[in-house]
């Protein structure tokens, strides 16, 4: 079962500041856990996939009708909290384990190592259809 | 393409010659490079338990060549209608030598009609021998994806029609410059790298200097080729000092140099230094001439900044590049003081518009001065826009530095949040 692991800019539900106003080595703890999560996933053969996404700044919005001009529109947006800002896929046995990862990576160390409570939406992706079916 | 093998050394040197000899035999690259390519995954799959035959290019010209036989046959009742194959020069006389072959191939991967996404991959394929996997797994991209790619971008080189060797002497500089373009960005995508979690994907950075050496081989005077090779050769020799024990990045005026390849310093150092005394002085050499002077120097304080600053002047000159402008700036604040450096990268706002690197160099010299509150806003400006996410965490975590000493308002930026 593969499921995506979604992360936003908004989702943090502790009180935490921004994290450039972190100390350096909150930061270095929060990039080290995220590392260590990754290679704890790769070395159960769990991971597909995980990736950070550009800032906000360089978010574009593009609606086309398919004959006219697209229209794009740049930001900064005022929704940016709702934006995507990175995600891992995982392909695990049951929808408990990547709910246990989901909880691993939310309580990840922020200011002072205190968990920063980021929300995580678990969302299963598609399957092909059964080849016996 | 980690592990490299004896087996896949020499498959990867002989890859070219073998395609070469190939598409003179039966015209057509697209599919002689599908026939090498079968060939190098036979070979790949049997030598190493069966041992090396005793002429492994014959091995491999007679496993393609049989493959485009097969392949000549199954088409042959279509293609009888079709003048194929005959702008190939079938019946050329094998008097080229393999050098040739890998500079010609390089000439056609390196198509002007090519994007570098496309030339890059095909260059890697049919002159550097790689699988279709090997480049997938490199660029992150699925195999199908990539096979696909490549596919394209042959069949681009067959609609140019363009014979099997070396362009008439009245492009040839223009098309080399688009094989040296080339080169510099598969070295770059190893060095920097575009996208993905991996600082340095070395294989990349020695697979552009394996080349570069090939085609410095064909051209031994060209200047410019040499420059490129030397350029390469000092950058990739940092590359050990330019990550921590956690994968970080750290700056060039951080690095330990003791950590520095002496080997390829001194290679690199020698070749630029012999080729500027040709007195041919192209946009490479420049740049190798900077690098040489970071590499001979003890610490950033010792570096001939002055020297530097004038080269970077003479390539602003040659180039017209606002990048270049920028590196300036850092040059002429090591020398003339950080508000020198500032002044320098005034107008370029229109020139390079909002990019990432503006930012840094800004929030460096900003903070130097001791205007830190700008330095820390400039350096969240340019983690926002970086898209190398190693980068993105030493920006951030330098406008944490700064900010670890000063006090400001929180909650002014919902911007680096994790």
């Amino acid at each position: 079962m593969r499921f995506m692991l979604l992360q936003d800019y908004g989702g943090v539900e502790s009180d935490c500041p921004p994290m450039t106003e972190w100390s350096p080595g909150d930061i270095q703890a929060h990039i080290a856990f995220q590392n260590e999560v990754n290679d704890e996933l790769t070395a159960r053969g769990e991971l597909v996939d995980a990736q950070g996404l550009a800032g906000p700044e360089q978010a574009k919005f593009v609606v086309s009708d398919g004959a006219t001009a697209p229209v794009i529109t740049d930001g900064p947006f005022p929704e940016s909290k709702e934006l995507l800002a990175g995600y891992r896929l995982v392909d695990v046995e049951s929808i408990e384990r990547a709910l246990e990862i989901a909880a691993r990576t939310s309580a990840a160390p922020g200011a002072n190592g205190v968990p920063i409570r980021q929300r995580i939406e678990v969302r299963e992706v598609l399957s092909a259809p059964d080849p016996e079916v | 393409m980690t592990a490299t093998t004896a087996t896949e050394g020499l498959l990867r040197e002989l890859a070219p010659q073998v395609l070469g000899v190939v598409v003179r035999r039966y015209g057509n690259f697209a599919d002689a490079e599908d026939a090498l390519q079968e060939a190098l995954l036979a070979a790949a799959a049997t030598w190493p338990t069966n041992g090396e035959p005793t002429n492994p290019r014959a091995w491999l010209v007679r496993v393609a060549s049989r493959r485009m036989a097969e392949q000549f046959r199954r088409d042959e009742a279509r293609r009888r209608r079709e003048l194929v194959a005959a702008s190939w020069s079938l019946t050329r006389p094998d008097r080229t030598t393999g050098q040739d072959d890998t500079l010609i191939l390089m000439f056609m991967c390196c198509h002007p009609a090519l994007t570098p996404g496309a030339a890059i991959p095909l260059t890697l394929r049919a002159v550097g021998g790689l699988t279709t996997r090997e480049i997938a797994t490199a660029f992150l991209v699925p195999e199908a994806t990539m096979a696909q790619r490549i596919s394209r971008a042959k069949a681009t080189i067959k609609g140019s029609h363009e014979p099997f060797s070396l362009p008439a002497p009245d492009v040839r500089t223009q098309r080399l410059r688009s094989v040296m373009h080339v080169l510099y960005l598969l070295f770059n995508e190893g060095y920097a790298t575009s996208s993905g979690p991996d600082l340095a994907r070395a294989d990349l950075s020695s697979e552009a200097i394996r080349l570069a050496r090939a085609v410095r081989a064909a051209l031994p005077d060209d200047a410019e080729v040499a420059g490129l090779l030397a350029l390469m050769l000092l950058t990739d020799a940092r590359r050990p000092a330019r990550t921590d024990a956690d994968g970080e990045l750290v700056p060039l005026a951080a690095q330990d140099r003791r950590r520095w390849d002496g080997a390829l310093i001194d290679e690199g150092t020698a070749l630029i230094e012999e080729t500027l005394t040709w007195g041919r002085v192209g946009e490479y050499q420049v740049q190798a001439a900077i690098a040489a002077i970071h590499d001979g120097a003890a610490s950033d304080a010792d570096t001939d900044w002055a020297e530097i600053q004038s080269l970077y002047g003479l390539l602003e000159r040659m180039t017209g590049n606002p990048m270049v402008t920028l590196n300036r700036a850092v040059a002429v604040a090591m020398v003339h003081g950080p508000r020198a450096g500032l002044a320098v990268l005034d107008g370029l706002d229109d020139r390079l518009g909002d990019h990432q690197r503006l930012h840094a160099v800004r929030a460096h010299l900003l903070g130097r001065a001791g205007d830190t509150q700008a330095a820390i806003a400039e350096f969240e400006a340019a983690a926002a826009r970086t898209t190398n996410v190693r980068e993105q965490h030493y920006l951030i975590k330098e406008a944490a530095r700064l900010g670890a000493d000063d006090t400001r308002p929180s909650g002014t930026s919902d911007r680096a949040q994790p």
